[in-house]
């Protein structure tokens, strides 16, 4: 087998990095446009390299797994940096570059004349480093450097502009619950050294199957499979990185960061981690069903509840934000199926159609002068034609219109969750199919809303807002190509053996191969006879009616129904249910433990306490002014000599 | 070798001769020149131990046996070995790093705060070099006095509350220490320490010997619930003050440890370590809460100190956990060198904390977090900073910070999986209490006038930051060079700990 070439790997990873650093060190000495030059050479010298890499590995059969040096030794322990290239490695590349190379262009326009241009692009090429590290690694270590260095740069990005009190409280907000989900993580990487002896990935899948016999003692008296164990713990980062539910609150407030990066981490790439990750880990899954259970779920509940919070959004990017949750959510119902190569699938697709509509959001944000309520859009339509087009390719997309990119992976999901037997499935198959309906309309409520209807903007200076620069249209058109012909390479992707050298599914849970697929214009046909079609179709069409001919529905619908309302505003109670209980908990505590341990009991009673009864305190106090300090150095050698006096003599 | 002076000795005796020396030159154009020449070259010097240094070997290197009180049989017995090289470039490089901060900052007094600070640095690595228990001794008590001497003379408004309740800790500890060292010689016979690994003991002879030792180093450390002196003592020391405090002072305690209790009383040890872990897992969550509530810049960052030193401790005792549960004791390699390289890395980060509360005092002088806010819009370098500082606070791979946390939470899984799980809240608690310092300080609008007439870091600030960022960044990108060194000394300890003296 063909080894792909080590240099040109590493070229591939540090173009980004290079390219960040140049800009972010000396941004304002070499001025904007070379800042952005740079970056956007580095990002564009790692899609050439990706696309050479996807070549090399699908068609040429080359792979790549080894070290690049030693991070450190302990015992017979060694944890390496190193690169594993598969075709989930390959397919991530080309996903992540080509997003990233179209973000950073898109910037040109978005961040024209901000003053933290240099810095801007400085931080999506640190990104894009990390999000490489995170997916080429060959080990747990360097996944767990990409895992929290991709959250690092969210965070910094979140809270880009940091005047902004709501950025810079989304931006810890989004670090800490990120963290929650690493917690977890971390202890789950500590199971796998201690069950597997070693962190490297092939090592620990080839080890799996011993561990899946060993079990562990939480509690006194209970028996846990260690694999289960482990793999939920690290579900749980999944579930912090991946935005599910509990830990989902991030994703959302995470829209106060400028909108490429929404489009770049926060709905392509880096909230996609936890969904690489599991399908990464798919040795260690298939071996324990109680954690797929767990996995399809939390995702069910994700897809479907999440999807109904996007109904009610205001805010253009909210409801793009709570679309990409839902579909996060349809990912991981699909690795909890055992239908990774469905779940990935749906990953690269989306990555595509939510990136596209992200950047549309972007574009009529800057033609409305940065306006985000939907309330004051409408009728964009004539004035923003390629932005409109875009925006109904990528909202085709994603409600999966057959033959539109989302279809496909979409369809893919369903039919594997329907044919799931494992516990959980029959949950799972209701989510993922009223959430077609779901979809569909809140996808429509806001294309219509925006694009249709009355032109509700208020105008700046008596000028009427218009397309945005060809920085800004031409990614979005880049993008919409993948996001309509993407779809068309189910057949190998999902029911061929694209992933078979990275992705092992057990016999016994191989949903996929039950499936009656017979070449993509089989699939394509048999999609316009199937409920998520026909459930799309009706969300669409109630969007059109509700918001389009009766607009009164809404309002009288929001009125008898006041209390559901309620309960969708507050997001069913999690943001509040976390700062009372958790953050205010947390200082509660801290406070309680300080005022009543440290300062009341530690040094109240016990140290001064102790020191009033021998009452050295008023003397020493004294002594500070004649110089105790002499007197403690004569004491100790005074001291000194007497004891050994009376030990050694 | 330029000086037919044996490097140990000239590394302990410059700085303390070069203080003597700018002490008598007085206040005057030359003192700080000399000072930093003084730190420069015992850096430079100092390196000739790591150059020099045999990392085969777990036998102590450099050694240097002259007899000092022939009559009591104490030597000037001096070695060192894979922990203790480390600490003693921390506390070379510390010192270099103290006397820059001060450059323009301390204007009172300045020879003797130089002097000060180049004496006890002389006075610490003494400490980590010395092979006799009275050397030791004597050079553990005689580093406290440059230390009083800093917060008492250039320390803040409270400052002799904070030195007598520092006194009184240490003291306390003290008494036990001397004893049970005196106790060892007169079983043993002898003053080496080395000698003192290899006596018998009985289990009950151990366990008072282990907890004399235990009170001791815990004081330093230091450990819950004899931790209160650390913050008080930083919040009245000048910034150098609190710097040393953190990045070596701390770590005589832990070395303490290493070089005492675990290997003269391995089976005390092994009995009482639930009682350590304990003590440790409480440090990392109680003081995690506690650091987050802090409305003292300082005072946070030294509870935030105690947290991190919690992973010292536990790594260094849940090895006997590992050894239980499993054969191959990689895990206790692991949890060893984890809890070293957290003392090397908080010695950098700390001290980098510290020198940016600094950086604000000197220009505001207030520590009041609520006094802040906004402060990236008038100091954006100095707002990087921070923010990376607090990030590697909060043990962000990448930086030194996570390194040893990794480790002693990857080892101590292996010990028992409730010490891991509460050993990884301060994956949270870090994060909720470093972030959350740095969003209501640096981030917002400028909240006040005097947050908006605040002037960016100058040169010296600058450099001295971008070193530490430098260096936290390798160690974290790169630990191997720094645990190369101490694998043969861990094996050597581990072997000690494993093997009953009953």
């Amino acid at each position: 087998m063909e080894v792909l070439n080590e240099n040109l790997l590493l070229t591939l990873v540090l173009a980004p990095l290079f390219g960040s650093v140049i800009a972010g060190l000396f941004g304002k000495k070499i001025g904007e446009k070379a800042s952005h030059t740079v970056t956007i050479l580095g990002v564009a010298v790692a899609f050439i390299l990706s696309v050479w890499v996807f070549k090399q590995v699908i068609f040429d059969g080359a792979s790549y797994n080894d070290r690049v040096y030693q991070w450190l030794q302990a015992g017979s322990l060694s944890i390496e940096v190193g690169f594993m290239v598969d075709s989930l490695t390959a397919m991530m590349l080309v996903v992540v570059t080509f997003v990233s190379l179209m973000v950073h262009i898109y910037t040109i326009g978005y961040m024209q004349g901000d003053d933290g241009y240099s810095r801007f692009f400085s931080y999506i090429s640190l990104f894009t480093f990390s999000m490489l590290m995170l997916v080429m690694a060959n080990n747990f270590m360097q996944l767990f450097f990409g895992w929290e260095a991709v959250g690092l740069v969210s965070y910094l990005l979140i809270g880009f502009w940091s005047k902004k009190p709501t950025a810079i409280y989304a931006s810890l907000k989004a670090f800490l619950v990120n963290r929650v989900g690493d917690f977890g993580f971390l202890l789950g990487i500590a199971g796998v050294l201690m069950y597997a002896g070693s962190l490297d990935y092939l090592e620990v899948f080839a080890q799996s199957r011993v561990t899946a016999t060993q079990s562990m003692s939480i509690w006194p008296g209970s028996e846990w499979s260690a694999i289960t164990v482990i793999c939920i713990l690290l579900f749980i980062g999944a579930m912090g990185k991946s935005a599910q539910v509990p830990l989902h609150v991030w994703l959302p407030d995470s829209m106060e960061g400028p909108t490429p990066i929404s489009a770049l981490i926060h709905a392509a790439t880096m909230v996609t981690a936890g969904i690489f990750m599991v399908a990464r880990m798919s040795p260690m899954f298939e071996l324990s069903e109680a954690a797929l259970s767990f996995v399809m779920v939390i995702g069910a509940i994700t897809a479907l509840f999440m999807g109904f919070l996007g109904l009610i959004q205001n805010d253009i990017k909210r409801v793009i934000a709570y679309s990409t949750l839902s579909q996060l959510g349809y990912m991981t119902v699909a690795l909890g199926a055992s239908a990774y190569a469905a779940g990935i699938f749906h990953l690269m697709t989306h990555a595509f159609f939510k990136a596209l509509l992200f950047l549309g959001a972007g574009s009529v944000i800057m033609a409305l002068h940065h306006e985000q309520d939907i309330r004051k859009m409408g009728g964009l339509k004539k004035y923003m034609p390629i932005t409109y087009w875009t925006g109904l390719i990528g909202s085709l997309a994603l409600i999966g219109f057959p033959g539109f990119a989302g279809f496909f992976s979409k369809d893919a999901i369903i039919e594997a969750v329907h044919a799931s037997t494992i516990a959980g499935s029959d949950f799972a198959y209701f989510a993922v199919l009223s959430g077609v309906f779901i979809t569909a309309l809140y996808s429509f409520r806001l294309f219509f809303i925006v694009f249709h209807g009355e032109e509700r903007f208020e105008q700046h200076d008596g000028h009427m807002p218009h397309e945005s620069p060809k920085v800004v249209t031409v990614p979005l058109v880049l993008l919409a190509i993948p996001s309509v012909l993407a779809g068309f390479l189910i057949g190998p992707m999902v029911f061929g053996h694209f992933f078979a050298d990275a992705i092992y599914v057990s016999s016994e849970h191989d949903v996929l191969s039950q499936l009656n697929y017979h070449g993509v214009l089989g699939f394509l046909m048999h999609g316009f006879v199937a409920p998520p079609f026909w459930l799309a179709m009706a969300g669409l069409g109630t969007a059109y009616y509700f918001y389009m001919v009766n607009p009164s529905i809404p309002a009288k619908l929001h009125q008898s129904f006041n209390w559901l309302y309620r309960v969708m505003e507050n997001k069913y109670g999690f943001d509040r249910f976390n700062e009372v209980v958790f953050a205010g908990g947390a200082r509660a505590i801290g406070r309680v433990l300080w005022k009543a341990g440290d300062l009341a009991v530690i040094d109240g009673v016990v140290v001064n306490g102790a020191a009033k009864t021998i009452g050295l305190v008023s003397k020493t106090v004294r002594r500070v002014q004649s110089g105790y300090l002499y007197a403690y150095a004569f004491a100790m050698i005074v001291g000194l000599l007497v004891l050994l006096k009376y030990f050694v003599a | 070798m330029m000086f037919d002076i044996p490097l140990l000795s000239l590394v302990i005796w410059l700085p303390i001769l070069g203080g003597i020396a700018v002490l008598l030159n007085g206040d005057n154009v030359f003192t700080r020149p000399l000072s930093l020449i003084v730190s420069i070259a015992t850096l430079y010097f100092s390196f000739g131990l790591y150059t020099g240094f045999d990392n085969a070997t777990h036998e102590m290197q450099f050694v240097e046996h002259l007899p000092w009180i022939a009559t009591y049989g104490i030597h000037y017995s001096l070695g060192i070995d894979g922990f203790s090289m480390p600490l003693i470039i921390l506390t070379t490089f510390s010192t270099i790093v103290v006397v820059i901060a001060a450059w323009e900052v301390i204007q009172d007094r300045i020879s003797q705060y130089m002097a000060a600070f180049l004496i006890m640095s002389g006075l610490m690595i003494a400490v980590f070099a010395a092979l006799d228990v009275i050397l030791f001794y004597v050079f553990f008590e005689a580093m406290l006095i440059p230390l009083f001497l800093v917060i008492g003379i250039w320390g803040g408004p409270n400052r002799v509350y904070a030195t007598i309740k520092f006194f009184l800790y240490t003291f306390f500890g003290s008494v036990f220490l001397l004893i049970a060292l005196l106790y060892l010689r007169y079983v043993s016979g002898s003053f080496a320490i080395l000698d003192f690994h290899t006596v018998a003991l009985t289990l009950q002879e151990q366990i008072w010997l282990f907890l004399a030792f235990l009170i001791a180093f815990a004081v330093k450390v230091p450990m819950w619930p004899v931790h209160t002196w650390l913050p008080d003592a930083h919040v009245e020391a000048p910034t150098g003050g609190s710097v040393i405090l953190a990045a070596i002072t701390l770590k005589i305690g832990g070395y303490g440890l290493l070089r005492f209790a675990l290997p003269i009383t391995p089976d005390a040890a092994m009995t009482l370590d639930w009682f350590v872990i304990a003590l440790s897992l409480t440090a990392i969550v109680y003081i995690g809460f506690v650091a987050l509530v802090q409305a003292d810049l300082k005072k946070l960052i030294a509870y935030s100190s105690i947290a991190h030193m919690g992973f010292v401790t536990l790594g260094l005792f849940v090895v006997f956990g590992i050894f239980e549960n499993s054969a191959t004791g990689s895990g206790a390699v692991l949890a060893v060198e984890g809890a070293m390289v957290q003392m090397v890395s908080h010695g950098f980060i700390a001290a980098a904390m510290f020198l940016c509360v600094g950086v604000l005092y000197d220009r505001m002088h207030t520590r009041e977090i609520s006094a802040y806010g906004g402060v990236i819009n008038t100091m954006p370098l100095f707002a990087g900073f921070s923010v990376f500082f607090a990030m590697a606070n909060a043990g962000l791979p990448g930086t030194s910070g996570f390194v040893g946390e990794f480790m002693v939470i990857l080892a101590s899984f292996q010990a028992n999986f409730w010490y891991a799980f509460l050993a990884a809240t301060t994956l949270i608690l870090g994060a909720a209490y470093s972030l959350w310092m740095v969003k209501r300080v640096v981030f917002g609008e400028v909240s006040n006038d005097n947050v908006a007439a605040l002037e960016d870091l100058n040169q010296r600030e600058f450099w001295l930051l971008t070193v530490l960022a430098l260096i936290v960044l390798i160690i974290g990108l790169w630990p191997a060079p720094l645990i190369d060194v101490m694998h043969s000394s861990v094996e050597h300890l581990l072997t000690q700990v494993s093997q009953s003296k009953l």
